[in-house]
């Protein structure tokens, strides 16, 4: 990958070890930063009561990783998807479909079979990751991967064209899954005799259809949530500070241009496409898994995509930590609104029209909250002269 | 170096351009002048692969790039900087000089470096705004970091599409003879004008365009001479 390189990771005189290192530390920091959240933040949490901080965690961070793969469509190339929610809802089944039927065939029962790192913080014992995990583990890129392919075929012939036919694209897309799930067949096999007599091609026909698919086991725990969210961190930060990423900026910043300088605008839109839709097939899976979930295709239409626009656009286009931020607000605010139970929904949008008459540009514009440049711009020190001759 | 021939372009059902042809040879600066929808960028926008002709074609270095893709006529080292600076406005002009390497491989690395220096050498000021937002330039300085970006793509030909456009004249004076340092250096260049007085001092030959045809065409001087440019476009009586 010729412009794919991440700055750092090239100067010249750094050994091979050393690159390696650099490119891989942060991951290995994402992982380990993941068991700290399952391992100790966990537990202390419910230890102190606050179990439904642990829960909150959970679904704070599924909607970052919505979020941020998000922007690297929106954001980042500026092109206006509008079916994220699709993407996700590919990746539950897919992921799902794995699990269930996985399960069976393999363990005998759908019984969640995870170790440590998949557990509630109650209750734990035994090894840290189990063949459950695996399974999970592998499910969840299954649905990043099936998600990405739904992704490319998507992109592909619409990305060729401008800003609003890609939103009808996208949308159209949406709802397509969405009926072609719900149309299914609402039976869920639950006979481990039956499942194991059924042929392999047959079972993803039982998905639960319109009903939803119940019976699924709760992998999904912070470790399996975050060690995602970060990932999805950092492979967009990665990304952004890339040559490669600056492509896709340009993309937005002013496309002719762009194609002047010799992007391939098309292909370029279609990778930062399939890359989001990865993840949000990621985020779709662990979202199948969670505690309290009953998957339901009817939840993952275009409401489910507008929440994650929302995050977005409030984040501010193109700003990783502004979509970090606002998937962490968004998330919360509605249950801090629980208080006000029948006027919520009402406060939540008073609140969104607010922000974007106060901050039109979203929380952080195109910035990042590292830059040095946003507290100059946050602070309003701004000196430097605009325009001129 | 580079051949049009009898090159049609429509919009929809709009004629842009009705058949043109000109030539361009190594280490020349071309200029097309024209009032405004003459067709000029309308021109150098199909020769840089942003539009495809109706007929016709275009030949660079002798093969027709007619049906090739603009990020490929880039590689090819046919290089536009486009009309309105098309400067990418949130980036800082480091970043946006950075994308002008886009094309050439991360082997070059050294060559680009010169290369940076060699453009920055031409547009000091540039350099004193290297971690400014290109937003925030000046109109001038926006042309001078689109020449820039430009030139760190490594043409062997430039296009450049009104780079006097809503500039102050003392800037456009700056800006036409940094053409000429750049064309001294070895660059050949095509320029597409509407300040044909500015054009035809710097060119060596020009071509006129009028609706959609060239009427006119042979070396700047003589042109510069002729009493229907100097009526049409030069603003003599």
């Amino acid at each position: 990958m010729r412009h794919g390189v991440d700055q750092h990771a090239m100067q010249p005189g750094a050994s091979s070890l050393t690159t390696l290192v650099r490119a891989w530390a942060p991951v290995l920091a994402c992982l380990l930063l993941a068991v700290v959240l399952q391992m100790v933040v966990g537990p202390l949490l419910v230890s102190a009561g606050w179990d439904f901080a642990a829960k909150l965690l959970l679904d704070i961070g599924i909607n970052v990783i919505l979020a941020v793969s998000l922007t690297m469509v929106n954001g980042f190339t500026g092109q206006f998807s509008i079916g994220h929610a699709a993407f996700m809802a590919v990746g539950a089944y897919v992921a799902a479909g794995i699990v269930y039927y996985g399960s069976f065939r393999l363990f005998g029962s759908a019984e969640m079979a995870g170790g440590l790192l998949s557990s509630a913080p109650e209750g734990r014992q035994g090894a840290w990751l189990t063949r459950g995990d695996a399974l999970f583990g592998l499910s969840i890129l299954a649905g990043g991967v099936a998600s990405a392919g739904c992704g490319y075929l998507v992109g592909l012939p619409s990305l060729r064209l401008r800003g609003d036919y890609l939103a009808i694209v996208t949308l159209g897309f949406g709802e397509i899954v969405r009926v072609l799930i719900q149309s299914q067949t609402t039976e869920t096999l639950y006979d481990p005799e039956e499942i194991a007599k059924t042929p392999l091609w047959q079972l993803p026909k039982y998905l639960g259809g319109a009903l939803g698919f119940s019976g699924l086991p709760f992998y999904t725990s912070l470790f399996w949530v975050w060690v995602f969210a970060l990932l999805t961190v950092l492979v967009a930060y990665r990304i952004k500070s890339s040559t490669y990423g600056r492509a896709f900026l340009s993309i937005r910043e002013d496309e002719i241009a762009s194609e002047a300088m010799g992007v391939d605008t098309t292909r370029y839109k279609v990778r930062a496409f399939v890359i989001s839709a990865f993840f949000a097939g990621c985020a779709g899976a662990l979202f199948a898994h969670t505690v309290g979930v009953q998957l339901n295709a009817g939840e993952l239409g275009f409401v489910k995509s507008f929440d994650i626009i929302i995050m977005v656009v409030l984040g501010g286009l193109g700003s990783i930590s502004g979509a970090f931020l606002a998937a962490i607000i968004l998330t919360i605010l509605p249950e801090l609104l629980r208080s006000v139970s029948e006027y919520r929904m009402v406060a939540y949008a008073t609140a969104l029209i607010l922000m974007m008459l106060l901050r039109p540009q979203g929380l952080l514009g195109v910035r990042e909250i590292w830059d040095k440049r946003t507290w100059r711009w946050l602070t309003g020190s701004r000196t430097r002269k605009r325009g001129g001759s | 170096m580079l051949e049009v021939r009898d090159l049609k372009v429509n919009y929809g059902a709009i004629k842009a351009l009705h058949g043109i042809s000109l030539r361009v040879n190594q280490g020349e600066i071309v200029t097309l002048i024209g009032s405004n929808g003459a067709g000029k960028s309308t021109t150098l926008r199909t020769i840089s692969g942003l539009l495809r002709p109706a007929s016709g074609d275009i030949l660079f270095e002798g093969a027709s790039i007619r049906a090739t893709p603009p990020h490929e006529i880039v590689r090819l080292g046919l290089v536009q900087s486009p009309e309105g600076r098309g400067v990418f406005p949130n980036m800082t002009v480091d970043e946006n000089l950075q994308l002008g390497a886009f094309v050439r491989p991360a082997s070059e690395r050294g060559a680009i470096a010169a290369d940076r220096e060699r453009a920055l050498g031409l547009f000091p000021r540039l350099r004193e705004r290297l971690k400014q937002s290109a937003g925030t330039l000046s109109g001038g300085e926006q042309q001078m970091l689109a020449m820039a970006r430009a030139l760190i793509a490594k043409p062997r030909l430039l296009l450049l599409d009104e780079p006097s456009l809503g500039l102050a004249p003392q800037i456009v004076q700056t800006i036409f003879k940094i053409i000429r340092d750049i064309n001294a250096s070895g660059t050949t260049i095509l320029l597409v004008e509407q300040n044909a007085n500015m054009a035809l001092r710097v060119a060596h030959r020009a071509y006129v365009l009028e609706v959609g045809r060239i009427t006119m065409e042979g070396a700047a001087a003589e042109l510069a001479q002729s009493d229907e440019v100097r009526k049409a476009y030069l603003g003599h009586g």
